[in-house]
Formats: structure tokens, sequence, C-alpha cells
């Protein structure tokens, strides 16, 4: 955007604000790429899927509820899985909800993350039995893990931080053309 | 409907759905809007917390309960306790006695203030889901306060309380119960008398008292169809016996009787709190005969004295094996039935079988009876209506 | 009515089918040999006297290497009107692993007996649909007998389908790192 150039006008010199965004403030213009923008948008309003399982789910609830806000960050819970970019999951997960698990994880459509909350789904927490999967990172690429049994709301809200600062972080150093180098998750038998 | 042209629909409301509150699978068949047949399928939550406890001591078992009913987990905790107390014959302490009276109390009001958030959240009024939630902030903080956690208290120990409960936290309490009847009565604004409400859950659902007890249906799903069974008045355990509190019982057996009975129990459970802050005596807080918890290899010591057997078969081992083999079977009133917890000791430290009788399992299997004939949208009704969790149907 | 009481009649009207009874800490759990427990159970829940109308809960003990019978089916029973609790076990051995369904009186034991033939392989005869309820449907092996493993890593022995997608994530966990 070319602006007029006058002798005193020093609001149309470009000032770099973070790394890879520039202002003009005489223009009310913001200069940057457009990777900057996807990541965030894609960070700044990341709509997670209800998958409460167990115990942690509550703490889920009550992070969502008035007291501990999440809307303020752009969360919109959503219930099914083709409308979310990110699936908590919090709780146990048996060997028996594995493959549900697996199948609600490909229907989400790509970009999309995992979050793992609570022991449980990090680790199989206090459970080292006959049934429980130990911690869903065995079947399904985690990107946060949030300890804690169960982590408080506060935890789970550094965690969705911490997503979104891994979602800067991988548009800074990743151009939004290469998708077709990230990593293919297939569950499918050849 | 010519049948040449209708089929009929099967359904899958899967393992992950909104409404199901947590893991339950319902497979309807539905002919239309209305449902022919629903099987339940449970299992998605079961993580061997039986088999698990047969490998650690009792007091190691003790936070595996707190994740049975995770919503109210003192109950479930103060039930364990009960259970290895009476194994053991020894007596709590009356302060501890009141003490956890309160916080079950406490818990149970918890749970129920999630029941209606939830309940209401699905048949639609969303606001009421925001206002329970906020009350429900202020008890987690004053769990916090006593326990340390929020949801998973460990709280209760065999033969007492493990702390003790301070005047700042007992002030605070007694201004929640003076504060707390005036925002039910704002839930009840909001919904009691709405039509939609009504149309809802009025005639819907509905079970009589003989259909309820042959069901074995406890707790409130069983009161609102008439039947007087409250494991804290027939069976008193704690200071149940020391506070004067009722018991409200539904007319009708469908969902709004059922709605209206978790409803007068909150104000109930704030009559007992009250009574309790005020009737608290002082004293000691854990059983001198407690068992001691860094002792991991101890067996308990069970007083055997009145154990009393006849014997009709010819078998001269079978009188140690009696003797040997001690079991018991104790139930509180969880927010949601009768919880039950049957023990048996074969004198290690570690118990040989422990059991548990979650309410959660017999009202998923009761679903089946009360969704057959109703319309798709009163399945999300009843589900909410016997309020099940699935931690605890599935253990 | 006193719980002794309540035992000796029952040994009364069923002489031989009691093996003992015991009480301990006012509950009373009386072990009846498994052929004639629906006629005892029935007869505890119809005579006016007693009325154990409800059933509290079904389940089993497993007594590996301690006693030959190796299973306790556990009837837990109460009556609302007169208030009192009883417990009766029949016993059932490893080889002739059954017992008689009571599906047909409390109409919640067909959960309770579904749990029981998952958890520990007893079957009951007569029962509408025995079905595996907890564990997956084709899981093998009964989770809560002595013998069986509680740890996670069951090896050759795990669940198919789960095998199967830990395979299937082994290829694309070796390009992460």
């Amino acid at each position: 955007m070319r602006s007029l150039t006058l002798s005193y006008d020093y609001t149309t010199k470009t000032i770099e604000v973070e790394k890879g965004i520039k202002i003009v403030p005489g223009a009310n213009t913001i200069i940057t790429t457009l990777d900057n923008i996807s990541s965030w948008g894609r960070r700044s309003s990341l709509w997670p899927l209800t998958f409460g399982l167990a115990c942690c789910a509550i703490e889920m609830m009550a992070a969502g509820a008035s007291h501990y806000d999440l809307d303020r960050f752009g969360i919109i819970f959503r219930a099914t899985p083709r409308h979310s970019d990110v699936m908590i999951v919090s709780g146990t997960v048996t060997k028996k909800m594995a493959p549900v698990v697996v199948n609600i994880y490909h229907q989400m459509p790509e970009p999309r993350y995992v979050i793992a909350m609570g022991s449980c789904a990090c680790s199989g927490g206090v459970f080292n039995t006959y049934s429980t999967v130990q911690g869903v990172d065995e079947i399904l690429p985690v990107d946060v893990y949030i300890p804690g049994c169960p982590p408080r709301p506060e935890a789970l809200i550094e965690g969705i931080l911490k997503l979104q600062e891994k979602i800067k972080n991988y548009s800074e150093k990743n151009s939004l053309l290469d998708f077709h180098k990230q990593k293919k998750i297939n569950h499918r038998k050849k | 409907m010519n049948p040449e042209t209708t089929k009929e629909l099967l359904i899958n409301m899967g393992p992950q759905h909104p409404a199901t509150h947590g893991v339950l699978r319902l497979i309807l068949e539905v002919e239309g809007e209305q449902i022919k047949k629903c099987t339940p399928y449970i299992g998605y939550l079961h993580r061997g917390i039986e088999k698990l406890s047969e490998d650690l001591t009792y007091i190691q078992a003790l936070p595996l309960t707190d994740r049975l009913d995770y919503l109210s987990s003192l109950i479930n905790n103060v039930g364990f306790c009960l259970a290895v107390e009476k194994l053991m014959g020894i007596e709590v302490p009356e302060r501890a006695k009141f003490i956890r009276t309160m916080m079950a109390e406490m818990a149970r009001i918890c749970s129920h203030l999630l029941w209606i958030a939830t309940h209401a959240l699905d048949i639609g009024a969303m606001t009421v889901f925001l206002y329970a939630m906020r009350d429900r902030e202020r008890l987690l903080e004053l769990f916090e306060m006593v326990t340390g956690a929020r949801l998973t208290v460990s709280y209760p120990r065999i033969g007492g309380v493990r702390c003790d409960v301070s005047n700042e936290f007992l002030n605070e309490l007694y201004q929640f119960t003076e504060e707390f009847p005036k925002k039910v009565e704002e839930y009840e604004t909001l919904i009691d008398r709405n039509r939609v409400w009504l149309k809802r859950t009025k005639g819907i659902g509905v079970i009589s008292a003989e259909e309820a007890i042959n069901w074995g249906l406890t707790g409130p799903t069983l009161r609102g169809s008439g039947v007087y069974y409250d494991v804290r008045k027939i069976f008193p355990y704690d200071a149940y016996d020391k506070v004067d509190f009722e018991v409200p019982i539904g007319k009708n057996g469908d969902i709004y009787d059922r709605y209206k009975c978790r409803m007068l129990e909150f104000r109930q459970s704030v009559k007992i709190i009250r009574q309790c802050i005020e009737k608290l005596p002082e004293g000691a807080i854990l059983a001198e005969e407690a068992p001691e918890i860094r002792l991991l290899t101890s067996p308990l010591k069970i007083n055997k004295d009145d154990l009393q057997f006849e014997i009709y078969m010819e078998d001269k081992k079978i009188e140690d094996f009696i003797k040997k083999f001690t079991e018991v079977y104790v139930s509180v009133e969880a927010s949601r039935g009768e919880l039950g917890f049957y023990i048996v000791c074969d004198d290690s430290p570690k118990p040989y079988r422990m059991r548990v009788r979650a309410p959660s399992f017999v009202h998923a299997a009761v679903l089946k009876r009360l969704c057959e004939g109703a319309f798709i949208a009163d399945v999300i009704a009843n589900i909410g209506s016997v309020d099940i969790v699935l931690g605890e149907c599935d253990r | 009515m006193n719980l002794i009481e309540i035992g000796k009649r029952i040994k009364d009207k069923f002489p031989e089918k009691v093996l003992w009874f015991r009480c301990f800490r006012e509950e009373c759990d009386i072990t009846v040999i498994k052929e004639g427990i629906r006629d005892i159970l029935e007869y505890l829940k119809k005579t006016p006297t007693l009325e154990f109308d409800y059933l509290i809960d079904l389940t089993a003990v497993d007594f590996l290497g301690i006693r030959e019978p190796r299973f306790d089916v556990v009837y837990h029973l109460m009556s609302i009107k007169h208030r009192h609790r009883i417990r009766v076990k029949a016993q059932v051995s490893e080889e002739d692993c059954f017992i008689d369904s009571v599906a047909d009186i409390w109409i919640i034991a067909d959960w309770f007996e579904r749990e029981c033939f998952d958890m520990f392989g007893i079957e009951f005869k007569g029962h509408p649909s025995l079905k595996r309820i907890l564990m997956p449907e084709d899981w093998e092996g009964y989770p809560l007998r002595k013998d069986y493993p509680v740890s996670s890593d069951l090896g050759d022995k795990e669940w198919k389908a789960y095998k199967e997608l830990k395979e299937l994530s082994k290829e694309w966990k070796i390009n992460e790192s």
C-alpha cells in the first residue's frame, strides 16, 4: 500500500512490532505474511470437541463455565468432530474405547491437534490394569500434555495457551503451502 | 402408516455424545420418531478398580474409590471407610462423625448442582447451567480450604478424618447455607413452571413403585415413585440419627417428580449442614485403633468376638475357613442411590475382594424400560433424570 | 426378626441344602449348595414375615487354591418393609461352572448376572441373553479370577482390535522422532 509521503510525516514509517509483523500507524495498516494471519486465526479460535470421558471432563466443564471463562480465548465447545480443531482427551481411555477415539480423530478435519488432559490420558494414571490404555499417545499423536488428577481449570487454560504458542511457532518455521509435507496419521490396514 | 413403505431405523447414540453424560452407548430402533427398542451398552470406562484394589492395601485403595462417582467423591470415601471400620470393629469419634456428615452433604449439593446444570442444558435451559456452575465453584473452594483438592478429595480416613476443620471454614460454610436457598429458588423460577419444562417432564418416563423395586432402583429415582427408602433413615450411619431432616417422596414416578425430589433435597442438605455446624462437638478426629498410614505391610486387627456360626456339613477344615474369611456389606446414601461396599477380608493387609454396588449400574439398565415407546427427545430427558455417572457404572 | 432365627427357619424349611450360616457384626450369611437356589430365593421373597423383595447385589468371589468348590455366588437381599438384610451364598465349582438364573424373579438380576459371567465365567442357565457387558464382546479370559493378570500389558493375549491399533500406530510413531 503506498501512502502519501509528506516532509514531516513520520507516521508512514513501518514499525516492526513482532518478528514478521509490521504496522504503519498513519495508514492504519498491518503488514504481515499469509502464514502469520492464518496461524493467528487458527490459534485464536480453537474449537474443541466435547470429549469428556471421566473425572477430568468435570474440570473441563468448570473451565468452560463462567468462573474460569474459556470463551474469552475464542473457545466454543462443539459436539461434532466435523466442526472442531482440537480434541481434549480428558479421562481414562480404555481398550474398549480406543477404536472409538481413533475413529473420531480421523473425523476431524486437518489441521487438528490433541491435548491429553489428566494423568490417565497422559500415561494411564493410577490405573495400570488389564483394560486401560497407558496414555492416549499409544494410539494418537499428542501435542500438549496436562498432568494432574484432575488438573485445575487454570492448568487446562495454561495447556491451551501452550498449544496456541505451538501453533504460532510451527507457522513461523513452516509455510502454509507445505501442508503436504506434514506427517500422515494412518490407522487403516494396507 | 403403510407397512410396505415404512422401515425401522437403527440409530447409534454413540459413546461420544454431548447428552449422554459420559461414555454411554444407546442403540435405538426407531420407527418414525417413536422408539421400538432401546439397548444400552456400557463398559467404555471400565478401569478395573475391583481387580486393582486386590493388589493394594486398604489405605492405598481409598483414593481409588474417589474416582467412582467423581461428582461427589467424598461420599464414596465415607462408604469405604465405614465398611473397613465395621470390619475392624472400631468406633469413630463424635467430632469426626459430624464432620463427615457435614462434608457428605456438601458433596451431595455439589453433585445435584451438576445434575441440574446438565439436565437443564440437555432440555434446553442454558442459563441454569451457568448459574449452577457458579454456585458449585463456591463449594469447591470450600472443599479446597479443608482438603486441598477440588474434585477428588481423599479426606476421610479409616477411623475418622484426615485433618481438622478451622473456624474460618465453618464461618464461610454457615454463610453459604444462608445464601444458598435463595439461589435454589432462582433456579426454580427459571424452570419450575415453564411450559416447555412441564411438557417435557410431566408424565414422561413413568415407572410404578412395584416395578421400581423389582428393577432395583434406589435414591431419588426410586423416591420419585413413592417408595420411602433412604439409607440414612433406614440403616443410619455417621451422625444422621442425631440430626433432623426429611426425605422428600414423589407420587407419579415421572421425570418431574424425580426432579422435584432432588430440588427438595437441596434444602434438606442445607438444613443438615446447619445442624452439624451448630452441634459440632470437641474431641479427637481419628480413632485410637485406626490403622497407621505408614505401616503398609501389617494386617488389619479385626475383632472377631461376635462371630457366631453353625455348621451343618462334615468337613474339618471349614471351621478355619469360616474364622479366617470375614466379610461385611455397608451401604451409604450416595447422591444417586445406594452405594454399597462388600469387602471380603482374609487377615492380610490387602482386601481379598472388594465389590462396589453402584447405583448407576442399575439405573443404566432401567433406561431400556423407560425409553421404550417414548420419543427420541424423551430419551435425553430420561438419561438426565436417572442421573447416571459412568465412572460408577463401569468401575 | 432376629437374624439367627431367620437362618434357623431357612434351615428347617430346606434341611439338605443349607451348609452353614454365620452371624458377624449383625449381618447374617447363609451358604447353600447351588442346586436349590431358586427355591430358596423365591421362598425368601414371598414369605409374608420375611418379604425380601429387593435384590441389592449379585456377585461372586473366587477362592482359587483355598477351597474347593472354587466360586461363591453371593446374593444380597433386603426387605424395605421389615428393614432387614441377608446374604445368601451358593457354592459353584470350576468343573460345573453354572447355576440357575434368577432373572425372572428380579428383573435387575439380568445385568448383574451378565457382569458375573463377564468377570468370572460362571454360566447362568435360563438367562435371556448371556453376553459380556463390561469388556468388549470378543474379549478372551475372565478378568476377576485370581489367575488373571492385573497389569495393562497382556502380551500375546491382548485384545485383537487394540493390538492392531497399536501396530498401525507404530508406523507414524517411528517417523515422528
